[in-house]
């Protein structure tokens, strides 16, 4: 029994097949891997995921919830976040405040009319806020707008926003992109931290090999669609259908 | 806990001060002296700062924080206005119910607008608003005649029942009071050569404008605020963190909504009549003007910007060629009617275009609007920290852009 289980899932874009009969099961507290050639259908997957796309046919259970037809806040609420492939983050406030507010979503749900209620009064929202920047090592950026923050800062702030609601699912949509190879390498000790101290269930979408190899307990890949292959990663390297999926028919 | 922080209660105060002494502050110049038309310390004018500063403060509560421009809100002045005024007609000349029924139904009204407006956002919430509010303005015109008394406006009259008041058996309109206290009292302090005038009505008019302020201060503090903010910045984030932006940017069009009211009511109030073309859209967009000037999302920047606008309005549309003639006598003919007939058209029925011209200088050179001008001379006094000082720690402005 896996924390999220894709069966038979199908979505078409007009005469494009995007996904094929997907089937996927994440087992609880792994990180599991979604690689695949370019125009494959990792992000369209991740996307039936979070509710931004709804599957045409096929059955996406998340801990014993269908996703089908929710909105992405509810989604959010019942435990699934979305680290995206370009930051996105509340680029006008300060690093503080951008993780202070999904840490009151938590806490407060959707919806709550605090108008009266002050920021600075909700100490346990915000000695949590405050613990979460300590352990992404933001601490002393938090009075900084996000936008003027270095791009890797703001991958991680991001992460850090996600991470502060406690998530029992954490997507990743190629999370080291555009990155060098320390902040690379950074991003995957802090994942691997992450999944070590926190026992996150982790699905990463990559590109990167190097992450894919150093981080993921199983990888899935993806190719015109449909999963071709999924396995251990020691089985993955010399995969005859998935160099095929890569490099083309070896003639 | 639910104490305001020092910064904030010193903006507070400072606000609270310059309501009290405005009738000092307004009226710099002698009475009798060629400089007194630009006395701004009347009655009239002042209650106008006060009830235009509430408005714009509700408006910046929504356009400020969530970054929705609503181009519709003169409809729910309007409708604070109709409604008190009725209360007025049929209930008693108190204005504490009229006050009421005015937040209360422009509340109900803004509701409904923005339950449907708000289904879109940018440009396209901004022209359902307009249309909305557009709507209203030709209603009130013509099919609800028996509800606004059309072209001509409402009015007080005679015969209203005014079921709490006791039967009027002066033959004249009763004026409007609180408990007593009439609304167009005023006591003149007369000091050598200066004539200060303190109204009743004026108070009220700052009292709310204080309270108004305070509730605005709450909200941009609060965890309320901070996800309007976080609207303004990034929907998609915010939809991904759990949090569903439609119920916020409903409640804050609903409290912006209700502070229009309010402002309506109070118009009303002072005077009672209500007439359509306070729906227009050219009001809407005055409202637009005075957050945009004054500075969008910050506290003191919308009422800044209200008093800006209504002082060029109410003084500079009282200078005519005689009064220019009068100035500039001392020249010689030719060089006076040039100079004159040049300044003519910014004065007068052309203080709109002084207006736009100032709007275009402090847009283009200063975005943030007047608090822009204010933080960046403050910045200067302080020993030139240069433009990236940290506004977190402002009082006044929190970050806009």
């Amino acid at each position: 029994m896996g924390i999220l289980e894709v069966q038979n899932v199908n979505k078409s874009f007009g005469g494009l097949k995007a996904l094929q009969n997907v089937n996927l099961d994440i087992e609880e507290g792994t990180i599991h891997a979604i690689i695949g050639p370019n125009g494959a259908g990792k992000s369209t997957l991740l996307n039936c995921f979070v509710g931004k796309l709804i599957p045409d046919t096929g059955t996406v259970m998340f801990d014993g919830h269908s996703l089908l037809g929710r909105k992405p806040h509810e989604i959010n609420q019942i435990g699934v976040s979305r680290v995206f492939q370009t930051p996105e983050i509340f680029s006008d406030l300060t690093v503080a405040e951008n993780v202070l507010i999904p840490c009151f979503a938590k806490r407060d749900g959707a919806f709550t009319l605090n108008a009266l209620a002050r920021v600075s009064g909700e100490t346990d929202v915000r000695e949590k806020a405050e613990q979460m920047l300590i352990d992404v090592s933001m601490q002393d950026k938090k009075d900084m707008i996000a936008s003027s923050l270095s791009r890797g800062d703001k991958r991680r702030l991001e992460m850090a926003m996600c991470l502060s609601q406690d998530p029992k699912l954490l997507l990743l949509d190629e999370p080291t992109a555009g990155m060098a190879r320390a902040d690379t390498n950074n991003t995957i000790e802090l994942l691997a931290e992450i999944q070590e101290r926190r026992h996150i269930t982790m699905a990463v979408i990559e590109h990167d090999m190097h992450v894919v190899f150093s981080l993921a307990q199983k990888i899935s890949v993806l190719a015109q669609g449909t999963v071709i292959v999924e396995d251990l990663p020691e089985n993955i390297k010399g995969h005859p259908k998935v160099q095929e999926a890569y490099l083309g028919v070896a003639t | 806990m639910n104490t305001i922080s020092k910064n904030d209660k010193a903006l507070l105060m400072f606000v609270g001060i310059v309501a009290v002494l405005a009738p000092f502050l307004l009226n710099p110049f002698p009475a009798d002296s060629a400089m007194a038309q630009f006395n701004a310390g009347y009655p009239d004018l002042m209650q106008r700062f006060a009830i235009f500063g509430i408005l714009a403060i509700g408006f910046n509560i929504l356009f400020g924080l969530t970054g929705y421009l609503s181009f519709g809100h003169a409809a729910f002045l309007g409708v604070g206005s109709y409604s008190a005024v009725w209360m007025l007609k049929l209930l008693t000349m108190n204005i504490i119910p009229a006050l009421i029924l005015s937040v209360i139904i422009a509340g109900l009204f803004s509701l409904l607008i923005g339950f449907i407006s708000l289904r879109r956002s940018g440009i396209y919430f901004s022209i359902l608003t307009l249309a909305f509010a557009q709507m209203s303005f030709s209603l009130a015109y013509s099919v609800l005649t028996p509800i606004t008394n059309g072209e001509t406006g409402l009015q007080l009259t005679l015969d209203d029942p005014r079921i709490l008041d006791a039967a009027n058996t002066t033959g004249n309109l009763p004026v409007t009071g609180l408990f007593g206290l009439e609304m167009r009292d005023t006591f003149t302090l007369d000091i050598g050569a200066w004539a200060f005038q303190f109204n009743i009505g004026y108070y009220v008019c700052a009292a709310f404008l204080l309270l108004a302020f305070y509730l605005s201060i709450r909200i941009f503090r609060s965890p309320f605020g901070l996800m309007l903010r976080a609207i303004k910045t990034n929907q998609t984030r915010l939809n991904y963190t759990g949090l569903n932006s439609r119920p916020y940017t409903l409640a804050a069009f609903v409290i912006s909504g209700m502070y229009a009211g309010l402002a309506g009511g109070l118009m009303a109030s002072m005077d009672p009549l209500a007439g359509a073309e306070r729906m227009q859209w050219t009001a809407s967009g005055e409202i637009v003007l005075m957050t945009i000037l004054g500075g969008t999302g910050t506290l003191l920047g919308p009422v800044l910007g209200a008093g800006f606008i209504k002082y060029f309005e109410n003084i500079f549309s009282k200078i005519n060629e005689s009064v220019l003639h009068g100035w500039f006598s001392l020249l010689p003919d030719g060089l006076e009617n040039v100079i004159v007939w040049v300044l003519h058209f910014f004065v007068g029925k052309g203080w709109h275009l002084t207006l736009g011209l100032m709007f275009m200088l402090i847009v283009t050179f200063l975005p943030g609007g007047l608090m822009e001008g204010w933080t960046r001379i403050r910045n200067k006094i302080r020993g030139d920290k240069g433009g990236g000082a940290s506004p977190s720690s402002d009082a006044a402005t929190t970050p806009a852009e």
